[in-house]
């Protein structure tokens, strides 16, 4: 199916064949399109890595940044114009690895954006050295006895934070990711979704069966907004929980509290500065 | 005997957190209204109590903005408060103080020293907190300022205090008043600085407030910072004026969350800016690069402080010159200013943002604890719209970023301003803000964002030459050392002195080699060990100075040690 987010001409795109990303931005594309979001009015940011290109082959704005920093330029440019949807897409290492502390600074601040973050829990464009969310055992050229370290749970730390929106997906199921995905630009404030996917060239381990039968999808039955279920919910890690598992509608997004939000809804481009108050406050302050 | 005319400097000296900050605000404030010029330099060491702490204020009837050495009055707040100032307290300073703060080695003779029990008249009055009020008045009396436009100024600044307190501040200043005028009797202090009218209708000002002000001028309406001394002020100023201007003011997670914002936001139509010192800036280097490739407008302040590492975070330096210049991996153009007084601090900051927008290059503004920390007056401020004002153009279907102009400069889009889409990545790309490996593409873009190098050429700021066109010899400085070697030209005696002053640092002005060439003895002035501006003089120009005047002990130069060395000019 054709996308108003597709090229005339397709791009070269750099990813493996068979890799879970062509899943993902299927899914982020008929999202998009479900959602009737208009091109000139989404922005795609990202960081390094391969994930990271997605917003190459997505035909829309796109603010493709620095390693690990995709969530500070996102926040920024929300907070620069409301009026944007703005869709981060990353992978495990730029967004849990590199950019950990922006993570975290974005559950705090609950800036109004969606946060897809491809986890194949592998680095794959430096060729296979463990992530964040690499399992213990993992080995790899660099952890040549595996990996020891605890590996990170991003579901558990943002429901732990009191997070927006949680969810977990899975790319090979492209229908129920996009419907995820959709649930998560259309939540008001910060909404993450960790996506598994495989990668077919570096990570032998958790591949496509590995996730179809260490995953589970959560039932009609699960209510989302109740946090100690989904606590629990976020620390399974036997058979990992799909779903939205958490959602928290009490807190104002970051854009909403800072000061000029409180006055009107004008992006900061058609704002102007008013000389003459800047005038009058600084005779009033230093004569 | 002291005979003062036109000039006074004091010294208050005390522990950290017994308010000589705000007592040092006081009196600015009062010696203003009576119509005085002042200036004033706080030292302070890093910690919030304890230690010893000092502020230095200078009383003028004309103009007197710069460190002095001389100490005409010091007023010590505390045991121990006068042990670091030893050298700098001569026969000719007048020590006034509770009899318990004077150390005994200034009782011999030789010194003048006026005993008033301070501690004993606050603690009369209801406490320790009244000796700042008991101290103001002392010197409203000694001055003979009007008793009721001080009243009136402390009923105001205290006007959320309860009435009671208030009343007790009032009686705290009366006694200071009484005491001062004592003083004035007893002939100690003779010929105080008169009153001038402009002095009045200035305005009192600090260098962080000028970086603040001038950015607010310059449209600025997005500020994400980690606090770093001695740029905090900064910061904090933007948030007081957050509401007023609609200006997102965000403390950031860390210094590389707080420059990746300002980037981002200037792409989605914001106005943004930085501010840290040295430590942060290191931090903020990969993302001053990418506003390189990206060929964003930044505005970065960083108050320099000494380094490496974390240094003397409360003192101050001119130690991060290179480093400014050189910061970030790869090629790309900047530009570098450093004010040399308030006037500039406000102008530059104002200009950084138009000069930002308009080339699509990070500006980054140098200033120093000394230019930050210190008070003084300025006349008054230009505000006009004409540098806040967004260089932008609105997208159409088939637009592209990076399209290749002669000028290097190419119409800057935003996403959801017309109907195009707005495509940039830190990676090298093509005209559309595409991924590319084609070498000839990554020529044709390397030689446009160098281009605008030349394309700046026409706004480059040209150095101001203070003194005799005819002169004989040449002093070259940068940032805050401005006023502090004209007083110390005037105070050597010397005509044939002229100051070579660059508030643009970086790319260095085309004339240099000229004003070099004229001179018959060359000399540079630089807060720092290596002379960082004489190195980069040299590189362009291949020019060596006679003589290197470096100070790198955490202080600013004093007017007296400056006039030292420009007499023994050759």
């Amino acid at each position: 199916m054709s996308s108003v987010f597709d090229f005339e001409r397709p791009p070269d795109m750099a990813w493996c064949p068979g890799c879970g990303n062509y899943d993902i931005i299927k899914a982020v594309r008929s999202a998009l399109d479900d959602l009737n979001i208009s091109r000139d009015r989404i922005v795609m940011v990202s960081g390094i890595g391969q994930a990271a290109k997605t917003p190459q082959y997505v035909n829309a704005s796109f603010f493709n940044g620095l390693h690990g920093r995709s969530l500070p330029a996102a926040t920024a440019i929300k907070a620069s114009n409301p009026g944007l949807t703005v869709v981060v897409e990353s992978g495990d290492g730029c967004t849990y690895g590199e950019g950990g502390n922006h993570f975290l600074a974005a559950l705090r601040r609950n800036p109004d954006i969606t946060n897809l973050v491809h986890d194949n829990m592998v680095y794959g464009l430096t060729k296979g050295q463990a992530s964040p969310t690499s399992r213990k055992g993992f080995k790899t050229p660099v952890q040549i006895t595996g990996v020891f370290l605890e590996p990170f749970n991003p579901v558990a730390v943002a429901v732990a934070m009191n997070a927006s929106f949680v969810a977990r997906a899975f790319s090979g199921d492209i229908e129920k990711t996009k419907e995820i995905i959709k649930k998560a630009i259309t939540h008001r404030g910060y909404s993450l979704v960790d996506i598994l996917h495989p990668c077919v060239s570096f990570n032998r381990v958790n591949n496509f069966s590995w996730y179809k039968s260490n995953t589970y999808y959560l039932d009609d039955a699960y209510d989302p907004s109740n946090r100690s279920e989904a606590l629990k919910k976020s620390v399974e890690m036997e058979k990992l929980p799909l779903g939205v598992i958490y959602t928290n509608s009490n807190n104002k997004t970051f854009e909403e509290n800072l000061a000029p939000y409180k006055k009107n809804d004008a992006p900061l481009y058609l704002r102007k500065l008013d000389a003459g108050k800047l005038m009058r406050i600084i005779e009033a302050n230093l004569k | 005997m002291k005979n003062i005319k036109t000039d006074l400097s004091i010294v208050l000296s005390g522990e950290a957190g017994q308010g000589i900050q705000t007592l040092d605000r006081l009196l600015m404030k009062m010696f203003k209204f009576s119509g005085r010029h002042v200036f004033s330099f706080s030292e302070f060491m890093s910690r919030i109590r304890g230690g010893n702490n000092s502020t230095e204020i200078r009383v003028s009837s004309k103009r007197a903005d710069s460190f002095l050495d001389r100490i005409d009055v010091f007023v010590p707040f505390g045991h121990g408060a006068m042990a670091r100032f030893h050298e700098r307290i001569t026969g000719d300073t007048v020590i006034i103080g509770d009899p318990a703060f004077i150390d005994d080695r200034y009782r011999g003779g030789g010194y003048t020293v006026v005993e008033i029990p301070l501690s004993e008249i606050a603690k009369e009055i209801g406490g320790k907190t009244f000796l700042n009020l008991v101290v103001m008045g002392l010197f409203a009396g000694l001055f003979g300022i009007n008793e009721e436009g001080v009243q009136g100024q402390i009923r105001a600044q205290f006007s959320r205090v309860a009435a009671d307190v208030i009343e007790k501040n009032i009686e705290a200043l009366r006694k200071g008043i009484e005491a001062g005028r004592e003083i004035a009797r007893s002939g100690n202090i003779k010929n105080l600085p008169e009153a001038s009218p402009d002095a009045m209708k200035e305005l009192l000002i600090n260098g962080a407030e000028t970086i603040t002000l001038g950015g607010i001028a310059g449209g600025c309406n997005f500020v994400s910072s980690y606090p770093m001394s001695p740029s905090t002020d900064v910061l904090v100023n933007f948030a007081k004026y957050s509401e007023d201007f609609d200006i997102i003011v965000e403390q950031a997670e860390d210094e590389i969350s707080a420059v990746n914002m300002a980037i981002a936001s200037w792409y989605a139509g914001g106005r943004a800016m930085v501010t840290t010192s040295g430590g942060g800036f290191a931090l903020m280097t990969e993302g001053l690069s990418l506003a390189g490739a990206i060929e964003s407008p930044l505005v970065i302040h960083v108050g320099q402080r000494p380094g490496p590492a974390t240094g003397m975070p409360t003192r101050t330096e001119q130690g991060d010159l290179l480093f400014a210049i050189y910061a970030g991996h790869g090629e790309f153009p900047r530009i570098i200013y450093a004010p040399g007084n308030y006037s500039q601090g406000f102008d530059l900051t104002r200009k950084a943002f138009h000069m930002a927008d308009k080339y699509q290059v990070p500006v980054i503004l140098l200033t120093d604890q000394y230019f930050l920390d210190s008070y003084g007056t300025v006349p008054g401020m230009e505000i006009d719209n004409s540098m806040s004002e967004n260089i932008i153009t609105e997208t159409y279907s088939g637009y592209r970023r990076y399209q290749v102009t002669e000028s290097g400069v190419s119409p800057r889009g935003i996403p959801g301003y017309g109907n195009g889409i707005v495509c940039l990545d830190s990676d090298e790309h093509d005209e559309g803000g595409y991924i590319t490996e084609d070498f000839a593409v990554r020529v044709v873009q390397v030689n446009k964002r160098m281009r605008k190098l030349q394309s700046m050429g026409p706004d480059s700021i040209p150095p101001d030459l203070y003194g005799p066109d005819d002169f004989l010899c040449l002093i070259v400085s940068w940032g805050s050392t401005l006023n502090g070697i004209l007083e110390a030209i005037k105070a050597s005696g010397r005509s044939d002195i002229a100051l070579l002053h660059y508030s643009q640092v970086y790319p260095l002005h085309g004339d240099t080699e000229k004003y070099l060439k004229k001179a018959r003895f060359t000399a540079i002035v630089e807060n720092n060990y290596t002379s960082q501006f004489g190195s980069l003089i040299r590189m362009h120009t291949g020019f060596e100075f006679d003589r290197k005047i470096l100070k790198y002990n955490g202080m600013p130069f004093s007017v007296e040690e400056l006039a030292e060395e420009f007499k023994k000019f050759a």
